[in-house]
């Protein structure tokens, strides 16, 4: 754990720590004024580490009473126009989606950390990658998205908690963490660097009591005929411009490629090492790995698929990105998937003959 | 010409959406006096329910919110643990507070959070037609009871206020009606006295439960509806200081 002062901030200085607490931190360096949570595993560092370090900054933390509760903390917190955020584990980001569709319709800026386990039910508390859907489709009831990160190691949970908080206050929804339980236990060294302070829109619209001007009202809803639908295609509009510009991700030997592997999160990271074991063996492969799940790489797949290639998805999961893929494909190419679900996690060895066979298949 | 009453400034100059009768406009003109009268209005934050009163930022002039239904105490909670210098209220009806929010109100008064909660007890959904609440009377006929609340299966009225009483984080708990005169009279000074408690930062929540009128889910008119309140709502829900 790191102690108070002991990160500087903006210098190089590594240290080492687990996926959840490094998140914790690079929060707290991103400005994070408020932390609500309540306890589910695999994400228990989360809160722990909050618990220490937010008051020791003067920042609050509170252990809601359910994860309702959390949200609606954020949710009373962000518009007063303060940088909150809360994180939990896919049961409880279950019950705090109700809160999303809120905070989407009140266009509120937010963060909310999924450190994802095996599903559904209770299903079980092994890394998984099943929220996949509800993360990318909204989540709530309406018309709405959240922007979701599916960082694949210890140094991007860091990084993409600051820019969540970023492009939160930029375009003024929901910014989500989408992690497994694998992030968030495993050790790694790590540099935490505050980003670089961009402008950023002025919060004019947050509730601070209205001393010497005008009522300041935070609303979903909207009654007056037309008017919500006027508001969906204002969302739709902001959605676009995330679309066009926010989109992340990282490619791996794609130009000579004869198959692509799609891959993120902690998937992604197991997919390289078998992608470079396969080139190792002659295998012309290389892979993909969106970092923004949504905004998804649409483009960037869609021109991978430009020349006929096969691409392998690999989740652990029954097959939730895989749509993506083939939306972004569109029939250009072969989509084939593996996956493992429920807690499984795929090898190096497993994903490699799943390489082996398609060479073989694209040979016959 | 004396002028013996005129609008509070905090009170919008405009119509209200309520019916004829309704108790929600009566508790509005009291809370806009109150923050006037203690000179609030630029540190206020209102929280507003899902329920009749859910656009009660139409009528009252402060920063307002309007969230989730049940929400509004979590809700309070994040806005008063990041600025503990401003006043928060939420304004919850008993669908709100008492059912489908129970937990949230429960906790926030557990946890002593420094708010002042309004709790609109008309003994019905008022929004969704008239359906039971908790604090439905013994017998009442709602949209939902057809041949009366039969407490055998339904439950009896809930009296939350008696409940969160108990807890040590709560420090200010009456019950007030919206019916006769004096008794609106003493509606606004317990409000004024959950405020102030707020301001003056005394430890924990602070509630006022009010009695309230829906004449048109009650199947009264106004003047039996007050009457209602008054014969037959405070055997169940007695006024008075639970607390404080
Ligand atoms: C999650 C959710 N469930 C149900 C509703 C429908 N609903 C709107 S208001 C309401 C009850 C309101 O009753 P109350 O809180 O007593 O307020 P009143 O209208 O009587 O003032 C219900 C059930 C909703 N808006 N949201
Ligand atoms: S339905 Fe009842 S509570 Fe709602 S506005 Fe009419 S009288 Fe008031
Ligand atoms: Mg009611």
């Amino acid at each position: 754990m790191v102690e108070k002062g002991q990160i500087s901030i903006g210098t190089e200085e590594r240290v080492l720590m687990c996926g959840n607490e490094a998140l914790a931190e690079a929060a707290i360096l991103a400005g994070c004024d408020a932390y609500f949570g309540y306890p589910i595993t695999p994400q228990n560092e989360i809160p722990a580490y909050m618990s220490r370090r937010m008051p020791e900054e003067g920042r609050v933390f509170v252990q809601s009473e359910s994860e309702l509760a959390a949200i609606n903390m954020v949710f009373g917190a962000s518009a007063t126009g303060k940088r909150a955020m809360t994180s939990s584990s896919s049961p409880g980001i279950s019950l705090m989606q109700e809160g999303m569709s809120f905070l989407a319709g009140a266009e509120l800026p937010a963060v909310v950390v999924n450190v994802m386990r095996g599903g559904p039910g209770l299903g079980n508390i092994a890394p998984s990658q099943s929220d996949y859907f509800q993360a990318t489709r909204g989540g709530g009831h309406g018309d709405y998205r959240t922007i979701v990160f599916g960082p694949s190691s210890v140094q991007e949970m860091a990084d993409c908690i600051s820019l969540a908080f970023e492009l939160a206050d930029k375009y003024l929804m929901t910014a989500m963490i989408l992690a497994d339980g694998f992030l968030g236990q495993m050790m790694e060294p790590v540099v935490l660097k505050k980003r670089p302070s961009v402008e950023l829109p002025p919060k004019d619209w947050a509730l601070t009591g209205a001393k010497d001007r005008e009522q300041n009202i935070v609303r979903s809803l909207w009654l007056g005929e037309g008017v919500l639908e006027d508001l969906n295609f204002k969302l739709d509009d902001k959605y676009k411009q995330i679309q066009k510009n926010e989109v992340l991700c990282e490619e791996y030997e794609v130009d000579d490629a004869e198959i692509v592997v799609v891959a993120y999160g902690v998937a992604a990271r197991i997919v390289s090492g078998a992608v470079t074991r396969a080139r190792e063996e002659g295998i012309k492969v290389g892979w993909i790995r969106p970092i923004t799940l949504w905004p998804f790489p649409t483009e960037q797949i869609s021109k991978a698929a430009d020349e006929f290639r096969l691409f392998l998805t690999v989740e652990m999961s029954t097959g939730q990105m895989v749509e993506d893929v083939k939306l972004a494909v569109a029939g250009k190419s072969p989509v084939v998937f593996y996956g493992r679900p429920g807690g499984g996690v795929p090898t190096v060895e497993e994903i490699l003959d799943k390489i082996r066979q398609l060479t073989l298949g694209a040979k016959t | 010409m004396k002028t013996v009453f005129k609008r509070t400034p905090t009170l919008k100059d405009c119509p209200t959406h309520y019916c004829p009768g309704c108790g929600h406009g009566i508790a509005h003109r009291l809370i806009a006096e109150v923050i006037d009268e203690l000179g609030i209005r630029g540190s206020t934050i209102g929280i507003a329910p899902v329920g009749c009163a859910v656009l009660e930022y139409d009528y009252i002039d402060v920063d307002m919110i309007e969230v989730a239904h049940g929400r509004a105490p979590a809700v309070a909670t994040g806005m008063k643990r990041t600025n503990p210098d401003k006043i928060i209220f939420s304004y919850q009806g008993d669908g709100d507070l008492a059912s489908i929010g129970a937990g949230e109100i429960l906790h926030a008064g557990h946890r002593g959070e420094q708010i002042t909660v309004i709790f609109i007890n008309n003994a019905v959904f008022g929004m969704t037609g008239g359906q039971m609440a908790p604090t439905t009377m013994a017998d009442q006929i709602t949209a939902t009871t057809p041949k009366g609340r039969n407490v055998a299966e339904e439950g009896y009225p809930l009296c939350v206020s008696e409940l969160l009483a108990v807890l040590p984080g709560v420090s200010y708990i009456e019950r007030c009606a919206l019916s006769t005169t004096p008794n609106i009279r003493k509606a606004k000074k317990a409000l004024k006295h959950a405020f102030e408690q707020q301001r003056n930062k005394a430890p924990g929540l602070s509630l006022v439960e009010l009695l309230s009128t829906c004449p048109t889910y009650w199947r009264m008119s106004p003047a039996d509806a007050t009457k209602w309140i008054d014969n037959e709502m405070t055997k169940v829900f007695p006024l008075g200081r639970l607390k404080g």
